[in-house]
């Protein structure tokens, strides 16, 4: 039974880690390179297209777009007859996670996956490839408010989880909402909630918590009579929401949790949040608009349980037309190595223009994530975070062939190594092999972690 | 007094509930004569056709250049083109219907031998997914049962009909899960060890099994209910088709090697790694239907593209490849798949045929489907560009002869949601 005729393994993946190893030289840091790519048509995103264009990045940054850009001793990509436009950013993944659902509790604001943070995860070389060189890795959709998440670059080859931070990008955590914190916690642990009545108190309880724990803060400070109250890292991230100092991205579908979330959040004045999936963000769309909240969406993904049975694909379109700032996400999986693809289903299901449908995967989830001032668009002083198809990006036929962090080729299509692992069990005699890779939303996105048993098919 | 009242609001309310649920129903399907006029036509079997295709009853009547349609309703395809409806050659569409939700699904029954499920007896026809599937061109599918050693019998079905036997597209298949030596998914927490054993273990049962489905089909008169057994013997006597999922190296050889021994007529279904065995897939004539393309590499050393290459790869081998989408709700994606594949090696014709031709062939109902010719059934769409492409629209679906409206709750809830009425509440 022994494959006898499987000859990879050892010798290439030895190559690659010593390859990924020199290519990258600083193992430790957030390296960052200088690239010229020259005479691409470039679809800045926030500045029009620009024909035969230019691109000069030096340490990291874009420090000039123009024409007929002439420097040597710089790393050079011809680009004629190829698309160049922002790195592709997901607002929902959970790749490079060691852990991702803390499922022991309705509320967990107190973990943070930035602890688990792992470099090795293939799928994240696959996203490269994809031309995905931002991601919001989040904590999954166990609970009602979750732990807090990280925002990644794809630095593939860097070793160490604290070079993948995307240093400086806001604070975020994961809220959800309906089937999923219900079905873990209602029904399985039989604690609340266990209905959607329940899960609103889940969040006035908790935000009333942190408001009593920051008053007496207060107090303990100006009083000497009264005590300082037990640290909770659990209430100091809550205290942190209320302060707004905390982006909320909230797995949601129904239109009716959707308002009661920005009911509750009314009532404590936070503003800033993201909702995720929201399925069924259509049938409310103006009232998203006028509270200001985004949204995050699948292209067309629906059915796998009852409270997304009645979507439809239209919905980024409907979402954008009523004016909610979208974007359209992967939830990794395999969707992450083709959101090119995902955005341009909304010409399909919709009528969006090409830049409205490239900005789902750019500006728009750099928005949400409050990287907006550092990448998503194609603009002098961002960081050098580029995509190079060899076909304009919406289309169907478009390969990416280069993918650029911070002026670093992490993917090129004409290098790709066939094996990159680097984390390689010394007692596999060949690399495992996996039946199936889709179909497994509750095991491979929100709800991974949550489940003892194997799923249901 | 009291009493008519409420039944004045309660007809109220069931006449404007009435009217809620008509404007949510997609309209109906219509038939009569139809000449669809100066497109291009992709036969698939005959070319590019620059001319008219004349539909009459269930069939294509006429393809060719200034045809005279008598009544028929004339629709105008300049700068359209015509293509054979799409086909899906494995996904659950109309057994599953909502993900979670268990029992709205109808393809595992319970035990590893049941042949005798069919799918076609479950087949929902007033599936959601019917009609958000036919709008995107897919307009047959085949649609199989899951799960144990002997699922059942796969159904090929057409994307519009009110009973399952009227949207039957001419063929029943059954179906073997190889055992794999492979992890089930990346959570098998099972050693080295006991997947070998599971897996020596579930090929003893399927030899065992496969003794008794040829012996009883030796019996000339066999006494007794044998459901299971009954319905294997045409394809141990070789005179049905077996579709066997085996998707590892090992296990593709290892089904080569059983299919050759046991005389089956075989169709190797998923082979993710028929990449690496394509010479022996094509030295034996094992047809293939492969998919999905759009995923994930099978092992962790995979060059990231590779579920992307493998249909091109297969077919420039010599094999007979289809793309299916193994999905039970996005089906509509099968063109997506096909193009990726395209896109990673195939070529556009290929992967074409992939979806059109290759599967009519591979279930034998090519003299029916799978191109677009004079006699076959008129299973056919129009679009205003490459149908691949995400911005071309699909304008005309013909099932069966069917004019079919391009309409499904998705499109419904769009016209209705696009600009609600009433938008925000008025506060004050």
């Amino acid at each position: 039974m022994i494959q006898t005729t499987q000859h990879i393994p050892w010798i290439f993946s030895i190559t690659t880690l010593l390859v990924l190893v020199t290519m990258t030289g600083n193992i430790q840091g957030q390296e960052m390179g200088d690239v010229l790519i020259k005479n691409g048509t470039v679809i800045t995103i926030e500045d029009g297209i620009k024909e035969n264009t230019d691109i000069l990045i030096r340490d990291g940054k874009i420090k000039q777009i123009g024409e007929g850009i002439s420097i040597t001793d710089i790393k050079t990509i011809d680009a004629e007859g190829k698309y160049v436009m922002p790195g592709i950013i997901d607002a929902h993944s959970h790749l490079g996670l060691d852990a991702v659902n803390e499922a022991t509790n309705p509320v967990t604001a107190e973990v943070w996956v930035g602890d688990a943070l792992n470099p090795y995860d293939v799928g994240l070389y696959r996203a490269l490839a994809g031309g995905v060189t931002t991601a919001h890795a989040m904590h999954g959709s166990a609970n009602a408010i979750g732990g807090q998440c990280e925002t990644i670059k794809h630095r593939w080859g860097e070793m160490n989880p604290e070079s993948w931070r995307m240093k400086d990008a806001p604070r975020t955590i994961k809220f959800a909402l309906g089937e999923n914190p219900m079905r873990v916690h209602g029904e399985r642990n039989n604690v609340a909630p266990r209905t959607r009545m329940g899960m609103e108190q889940e969040f006035r309880r908790s935000f009333a918590a942190a408001k009593e724990y920051k008053k007496a803060k207060l107090t303990s400070t100006s009083s000497k009579n009264s005590q300082t109250p037990a640290y909770s890292l659990r209430l100091e991230t809550l205290a942190d929401i209320l302060d707004g100092n905390v982006i909320i991205h909230c797995h949601s579908y129904r239109a009716d949790e959707i308002l009661m979330l920005m009911k509750v959040l009314e009532d404590y004045g936070v503003k800033d949040i993201c909702f995720q999936h929201v399925n069924e963000g259509f049938k409310v769309a103006p009232e998203l608009a006028e509270f200001g909240a985004s949204a995050s969406v699948f292209s067309d993904w629906w059915a796998y349980k009852f409270e997304v049975y009645y979507s439809t694909a239209y919905n980024a379109t409907i979402l954008t037309r009523n004016g909610v700032i979208t974007s359209i996400n992967s939830d990794s999986r395999e969707l992450i190595r083709h959101l090119y693809h995902e955005a341009a289903k909304t010409q399909r299901y919709g009528d969006l223009t090409d830049n409205e449908a490239l900005r789902l995967i750019t500006i728009n989830p750099a928005i949400q994530l409050g990287i907006d001032n550092r990448v998503g668009s194609i603009k002098v002083g961002k960081d050098g975070d580029i995509a190079i198809f060899d076909n304009h990006p919406l289309s169907i036929y478009a390969t990416p062939v280069y993918t650029i962090v911070d002026g670093v080729v992490r993917f090129d299509i004409d290098e790709d190594p066939n094996d990159v692992r680097v984390d390689i069990d010394p007692k596999e005699e060949v690399p495992a092999f996996y039946e199936s890779h889709i179909h497994d939303h509750e095991l491979e996105g929100c709800m991974q972690g949550t489940e003892h048993s194997t799923h249901s098919h | 007094m009291k009493m008519s009242t409420s039944r004045i609001i309660l007809t109220t309310i069931f006449a404007l509930s009435i009217l809620a649920i008509s404007a949510q129903q997609i309209s109906k399907p219509t038939i009569g004569p139809v000449l669809l006029k100066n497109a291009t036509i992709y036969t698939v079997t005959q070319g590019i056709i620059e001319g008219d295709v004349l539909i009459e009853e269930n069939l294509i009547t006429k393809v060719g250049q200034d045809l005279d349609g008598g009544d028929a309703l004339i629709v105008d395809c300049t700068g359209k083109r015509i293509y054979p409806g799409f086909m899906d050659s494995g996904c659950k569409i109309g057994l599953a219907e909502i993900g979670a939700v268990s029992l709205t699904q109808d393809f595992n029954e319970l035990g590893s031998f049941t042949p005798h499920m069919k799918a076609l007896t479950a087949v929902n026809p007033s599936s959601v997914h019917i009609p958000i599937t036919r709008v995107n061109g897919v307009l047959t599918a085949f649609t199989i049962p899951a799960g144990g050693l002997f699922p059942g019998q796969g159904a090929l079905i057409n994307m519009h009909g009110y009973t399952p036997e009227s949207m039957s597209a001419g063929f029943e298949g059954h179906l073997l899960n190889w055992p794999s030596s492979g992890r089930r998914h990346r959570w098998d927490r099972r050693t080295d060890e006991e997947i070998k054993k599971d897996k020596e273990k579930a090929l003893k049962k399927l030899n065992e099994f496969w003794q008794s489905v040829s012996a009883y089909a030796n019996i000339s008169n066999p006494e007794g209910y044998k459901p299971q057994l009954e319905t294997l013997k045409e394809v141990a006597k070789g005179q049905a088709k077996l579709l066997v999922e085996v998707n590892k190296k090992g296990d593709i050889l290892d089904a080569i090697t059983w299919v050759n021994e046991n005389k089956v007529d075989a169709i190797f279904t998923g082979v993710a790694e028929g990449w690496r065995v394509a010479d022996s897939l094509a030295k034996y004539e094992i047809p293939v239907i492969t998919g999905p393309i759009l995923d994930n590499p099978s092992r962790d050393s995979d060059r990231y593209d590779t579920p992307y290459s493998n249909a091109g790869k297969m077919a420039k081998a010599g094999v007979l490849v289809a793309i299916r989408t193994n999905e039970s709700d996005n089906v509509r994606n099968l063109p997506f798949n096909a193009a990726f594949a395209a896109n990673y090696g195939m070529g556009i014709e290929a992967a074409v045929e992939a979806i059109t031709i290759n599967p009519a062939k591979i279930f034998g109902v090519d003299d029916q489907l799978g191109s677009i010719e004079e006699g076959k059934q008129a299973n056919l769409f129009v679009s205003d560009g490459d149908p691949f492409e995400m911005k071309t629209r699909i304008t005309h679906v013909f099932i069966n002869g069917y004019n079919i409206p391009i309409e499904s709750r998705q499109t419904l809830l769009y016209d209705e949601f696009l600009e609600r009425d009433p938008g925000l509440n008025i506060k004050d």
